[in-house]
């Protein structure tokens, strides 16, 4: 890898492994040798507010935040906070977004509403989207938090290193007894991501 | 050896490395990582969860006094609560090294307000350094200590959200050997009577003087040179953003901010033709530099006073000054869409409560911790929060100046009212006050995450331990009405608020249950809506629990029939309670299968 940065900006809500998401990467890349920073903010976004965590690799990486319009992934484990984020990806960068919805409560009380589709309107803006039912898949693995191992999945070629690298960091950062189902979903998501190529 | 670590992360390595013998704290976002990995990886050294920072900060200035390295951390706001230690200790100095933590919150990500410490230690006339990452974070931590015992100090170490929780690659070293040291009795030095501080306050003054010399000297002020006409004053997580918009600036970047290296600034700005400083909130440099004389030095009108700085505002202030070009935007346009606030979690034992207050329109003052969020649509239950353990004080003075006849009651977690809750509560008796007080105690400081406090059982390291018992102790205080009752049963909990706020006298309802998240998730059977009998009256949604949605049903009326999400639902059964119809059951095995 030259010294370009690769910066991936992941989205989610409180309580969807975004955090576990982003270490994952960010494993991935020191084992890599390469330099890495990553940024989030904990507190109040645990309460089902919105949670970001921006990740960057490369030879040297001075701001942990990506700046603005300059994400080359976005990873979004919810569709709206997809849509939400979108204005940080790069006008080459691809979007990977899980088809969740999680409405808040917010939006029941007539001030907000959720938008019908946020898919569609990503992809109005931009033909680089993926999208991935991977509440199903997460779900007929047993378990709806592996919806961020199985986006991590779907976006790691476009991220790079080797697969098994990836298979590594799950089974040095993932609580023993969850390995087995990570890498699991984690072959799916991959094998989805193989067979989708060029969408 | 090499690892991935939060600043907070590397602070506490930091700790480890330095010899530190003794560690204390109060949770406090963005800070309560740093007293959770001491404990967690570093069980050589003492550490405990404190009441609040005030004793925090004397727990460590005892460690330091009785001779051994001494942390002491917390967040922007706890430094207030600690002032009182803190501006003294300045003058005595210290006998094992002492740092300060101040973890500041810039763009209050959880916090009240963002007020910049930086001027904390030079209100305190003590030195502070300031790290831009992780690695940084680290290193700081072990050259404080050597400064603090070099120069007699308490030294802080001054750290931001995005220092604090960002995560870069730090080598690891191992633990200096420190010669361990005895308390000294010294009392012309530690006791602070007017003839012996008077003595000490020169001795400071005198000790600031040396401190601005090695500020001058020190490597953590440094000059990257590059040979550019433009000249970059910074430092902290700015130093980042500068980098990042202008890799070939010359940058003088600080890391011993308080005192400023007056010399190095001059020598900087007189060899450049033109120089701006880049920090985060308060113009702190910028006042102290123009202060000095060198009034061409700009700063804060490029880059605003509010808020966490950005690479995308560096670059839109090094714009606005004719520096730079071109500010890198967004391909796309941002979307408009719904806010998505913090909410009280599903199940969440407060929810109950605010309900109840929501019905009797009573007037709420408020604390800090996961219920303020009681104040949010649909509950608009709680009406004031400032600062920990403001409710009982503001609701006194309310009380004193309105009257009681409305009821005003105070709402305050378990945690919030060991930390500063009681000598708000001793007030309310002492006073004769009419307020009632609510301890709503989810038996966690849940908030940062679900730490132990005095009323859990358990200290920092794991240990078991004595159990305040709040009604024994609000007796104590003189409260002749004190009641537990369980906030998950609406209508014990409205009986007991109506009955209280008209009783005479100060009174407490301690709401008990245990948060649904910690220590441990709490997941009892789900509860589902029973379409045909929804009437769509929107009494269940009023309680804004995350796990109820409007369906896609709708009556007659073209009302929306609910629909609770059964991954969510935690089975609390308050939504079951409040409906009329009936209309919410527990859910069916059979169906759940589906």
């Amino acid at each position: 890898m030259d010294n370009k940065t690769i910066n991936i900006l992941i989205v989610g809500v409180g309580g969807q492994g975004v955090l576990l998401a982003s270490e994952l990467l960010s494993e991935v890349a020191i084992m890599s040798g390469l330099d890495v920073k990553k940024s989030e903010v904990h507190g109040m976004s645990q309460r089902g507010g919105v949670v970001s965590s921006h990740v960057r690799i490369a030879a040297k990486v001075y701001s942990p935040i990506i700046p603005y319009g300059q994400a080359d992934i976005l990873m979004a484990f919810e569709q709206a906070e997809g849509l939400r984020a979108l204005d940080w990806l790069s006008a080459q960068g691809r979007a990977i977004i899980s088809r969740t919805r999680l409405v808040p409560p917010i939006a029941n009380f007539g001030t907000f509403s959720y938008p019908d589709d946020p898919i569609a309107e990503i992809k109005k803006k931009t033909g680089k989207v993926i999208a991935v039912d991977a509440d199903c898949m997460a779900r007929d693995l047993g378990n709806i938090r592996l919806v961020n191992t199985i986006l991590l999945a779907v976006a790691s070629p476009y991220i790079g290193f080797e697969r098994s690298v990836w298979d590594e960091a799950i089974r040095r950062l993932v609580k023993p007894k969850l390995v087995e189902i990570n890498l699991k979903a984690f072959a799916q998501g991959y094998e989805l991501a193989a067979s989708s190529t060029g969408i | 050896m090499k690892r991935l670590l939060s600043g907070n992360e590397a602070v506490a390595r930091g700790a480890f490395e330095a010899g530190v013998k003794l560690a204390a704290a109060y949770p406090g976002t963005p800070s309560t990582e740093i007293l959770e990995t001491i404990a967690a990886e570093y069980p050589s050294i003492y550490a405990e969860w404190s009441p609040n920072e005030k004793v925090a900060f004397e727990v460590g200035m005892g460690g330091s006094l009785g001779g051994g390295r001494s942390l002491v951390a917390m967040k922007h706001v706890g430094v207030n609560v600690a002032a009182d230690p803190l501006m003294t200790f300045a003058y005595t100095g210290v006998n094992g090294g002492f740092v300060l933590i101040s973890a500041d919150d810039p763009e209050m990500h959880s916090s009240q307000n963002e007020q910049d410490n930086r001027y904390f230690a030079k209100f305190a006339q003590i030195p502070f350094l300031e790290p831009a990452d992780s690695p940084e974070s680290k290193e700081m931590v072990r050259l404080a200590f050597d400064l603090s015992e070099k120069f007699d100090t308490p030294v802080m170490l001054r750290m931001t959200t995005r220092v604090s929780h960002s995560k870069g690659i730090v080598e690891l070293a191992d633990p200096v050997q420190v010669t361990g040291k005895q308390f000294d009795r010294n009392t012309s030095k530690y006791v602070m009577i007017p003839s012996n501080a008077k003595v000490r306050h020169a001795a400071l003054l005198y000790r600031l003087d040396k401190l601005a010399e090695y500020s001058e000297q020190t490597p953590l002020n440094q000059i990257e040179k590059f040979g550019t006409k433009i000249g970059i004053i910074t430092g902290g997580i700015s130093y980042q953003y500068v980098k990042e918009i202008m890799p070939d600036v010359d940058i003088l970047k600080i890391g011993f901010g308080f005192p400023l290296p007056l010399k190095m600034i001059r020598s900087f700005v007189d060899s450049h033709e033109r120089v701006l400083v880049v920090e985060e909130l308060e113009p702190y440099y910028e006042e102290t530099i123009r202060a000095a004389g060198m009034i061409t030095v700009e700063g804060k009108k490029y880059f605003g006073r509010t808020g966490e700085l950005s690479p995308y505002r560096v670059a839109q202030g090094l714009k606005e000054a004719g520096i730079i070009d071109h500010v890198p935007t967004a391909a796309y346009d941002p979307a408009k869409l719904f806010p998505r606030p913090p909410v009280l979690c599903p199940g969440c034992p407060h929810r109950g409560l605010f309900a109840v207050l929501k019905k009797l329109k009573l007037t709420v003052t408020g604390d800090i911790g996961c219920y303020t969020l009681g104040t949010l649509q649909p509950l608009e239950a709680l009406h004031t929060c400032i600062c920990m353990g403001s409710s009982i004080g503001a609701a006194i003075g309310m009380e004193k100046v309105n009257g009681s006849e409305q009821g005003i009651v105070a709402v305050i977690g378990d945690s919030t009212f060991l930390h500063s809750g009681i000598t708000g509560l001793l007030d309310a008796v002492y006073n004769k006050s009419n307020v009632t007080v609510i301890i709503a105690d989810n038996r966690v400081t849940a908030m940062t995450g679900g730490q132990q406090h005095p009323a859990t059982g358990y200290t920092l390291m794991g240990q078991p331990t004595k159990q305040v018992d709040y009604v024994e102790l609000c007796r104590a205080l003189g409260v002749d009405s004190v009641q537990t009752l369980d906030p998950y049963d609406y209508e014990a909990t409205l009986k007991a608020v109506q009955e209280e706020v008209t009783r005479p006298g100060p009174s407490v309802i301690v709401t008990s249950r245990p948060c649904v998240l910690m220590p441990q998730r709490i997941m009892d059977r789900p509860y589902e809506v029973l379409l045909d009998l929804c009437n769509g009256c929107s009494a269940c949604f009023r309680i804004g629990c995350p796990a109820i949605a409007p369906s896609k049903e709708r009556t007659e009326r073209d009302r929306p029939k609910a629909e609770i999400d059964a991954e969510l639902c935690t089975g609390c059964t308050l939504c079951a309670q409040l409906c009329q119809p009936e209309a919410i059951v527990l859910k069916e095995p059979a169906t759940m299968a589906k």
